[in-house]
């Protein structure tokens, strides 16, 4: 067991735990912060997206000890005060949420982009997700939401 | 995943000095924590070598080349404006490599460690390249298995940036034992028949440190083409990688490399030399072409690799020229 800092959603965070536990067992075991979804286990489906240091990468595949002194953000850092980020509020508006599971992940995959680039392409939004399976939207509206978002 | 010691050394003595057998080194981690998940390593101890200052520059000497520290992400080295532009094989290559998510944890030494896609390795099966008895793709699923190079056992080396960085001509650094030692990326990786539980010259406790590429020609022109079965998040089926001096449309000097093909990036020294004055049309690359992996040996289901390596080839030389 080991102590463990790093900055949580604009927060400072200490852990008490096994180096040997992944980012993402910390997020919704340790923490109770289940926004963070686990799809596949092995960096395939993108449900576990995080951003580490403003980048996207999969929890499953980071180990707690990886974040000592990095910045992470969960989908529960997009909204604020209660309110959900307009990011958020495109993807309810444009029907880019169905059953849900892939949803955290897509927000911060998109998130990531859009600190970078704001006004990106299709093209670049689609690169952009490239990460992230999702089964029930067959992609449009969330790609809709993002350029909705981005103009 | 077995429970594990986790260890981050601040410099490359420290890690080596807390290696031992039951260690394993690891950069990003996206491999090496497949293989712990899938059982197929199960180290006692794990070694973080992405804290080490130093490892994580890309360094550019105007007439001599480019150095890029191991720890250097995937995705750094596919933004990278000079790379993007000097050495566009390289960056195409990077860019191509799995998801965003992966780019942006997995590293340039990680990619070219990084361990094979088999699903026989990668699955329940007490293959050789695991010290079992026999390879399971010989009589069995072989589809994305390799059509030449293989002996006992088939792989294919599934690192993108290996094989930008053969045609390349990079070399390798390796930290040994407090010294450093200088390899050229063919001499990096080894075949089945050189030792089938490896797939490279690493000896345990060695680390890559750096790769240098040397100045490109200014008639230099470079691009990497990479076939998968879905446009996103996929190894490569089979790659080239194209590295061509060329004046107007003639290719003064030509190093082509494939991946997905054999269990290292490969390369055909003959082909390279026929290819040099040649004058490129679609006709003459079709016959350049026409006699290539002629001693390729299919197994039962990648035959068609024969087919699209000579035709990937011809399109990249006919989009580079």
């Amino acid at each position: 067991m080991k102590n463990i800092e790093f900055t949580l959603n604009g927060f400072p965070m200490l852990v008490y735990v096994d180096p040997s536990l992944r980012l993402l067992d910390v997020l919704r075991n340790t923490l109770g912060l289940t926004g963070t979804k686990e799809g596949c286990d092995i960096g395939e489906c993108g449900a576990c997206t995080v951003l580490l240091n403003g980048k996207a990468v999969n929890s499953c595949l980071v180990l707690i000890g990886q974040v000592e002194n990095q910045n992470v953000l969960t989908v529960e850092g997009l909204s604020s005060h209660g309110s959900l980020h307009p990011l958020q509020q495109k993807f309810l508006e444009y029907g880019a949420v169905q059953c849900g599971f892939c949803t955290p992940g897509m927000l911060l995959s998109a998130y990531a982009l859009l600190q970078e680039n704001p006004h990106p392409s299709e093209d670049e939004i689609k690169d952009a997700i490239a990460g992230n399976l999702c089964r029930c939207t067959g992609y449009k509206p969330i790609i809709d939401a993002i350029t909705a978002y981005s103009r | 995943m077995n429970t594990f010691e986790y260890l981050q050394p601040k410099s490359i003595d420290e890690a080596q000095n807390n290696f031992n057998e039951k260690s394993r080194l690891f950069a990003g981690g996206t491999d090496v924590l497949g293989l712990l998940k899938d059982h197929i390593e199960s180290p006692e101890k794990l070694i973080n070598l992405k804290n080490i200052p130093g490892l994580d520059k890309i360094e550019y000497v105007q007439g001599s080349g480019l150095k890029i520290g191991s720890m250097v992400k995937i995705s750094a080295i596919a933004q990278h404006p000079l790379i993007r532009e000097k050495y566009t094989v390289l960056a195409e290559a990077a860019e191509s490599v799995a998801s965003p998510q992966l780019r942006n944890v997995g590293t340039l030494g990680g990619n070219l460690c990084q361990r094979p896609r088999c699903w026989y390795f990668r699955g329940d099966f007490p293959c050789l390249r695991k010290d079992g008895g026999e390879c399971f793709a010989v009589d069995g699923e072989n589809k994305y298995h390799c059509i030449i190079g293989g002996e006992a056992c088939y792989i294919v080396h599934p690192s993108d940036t290996a094989v930008a960085l053969l045609a390349l001509d990079a070399k390798i650094k390796i930290s040994s034992n407090g010294k450093i030692k200088e390899v050229p990326v063919n001499d990096f990786f080894i075949l089945p028949g050189d030792d089938i539980l490896r797939e490279n010259i690493l000896q345990p406790g060695e680390v890559v440190t750096e790769v240098f590429i040397p100045e490109p020609k200014a008639n230099m022109v470079s691009r990497y083409l990479k076939f998968t079965e879905r446009g996103s998040w996929d190894f490569a089926i089979v790659s080239v990688a194209a590295v061509i001096e060329k004046s107007v449309n003639t290719i003064q000097n030509a190093r082509i490399v494939w991946g997905g093909v054999a269990p290292k990036p490969w390369q055909d020294l003959e082909f390279n030399k026929n290819l040099q004055g040649l004058k490129i049309s679609e006709d003459i690359l079709k016959k350049v072409t026409s006699t290539l992996f002629e001693k390729a040996e299919p197994l039962e289901h990648n035959g068609y690799k024969v087919p699209l390596v000579k035709n990937l080839t011809k399109k990249i030389l006919l989009q580079i020229a």
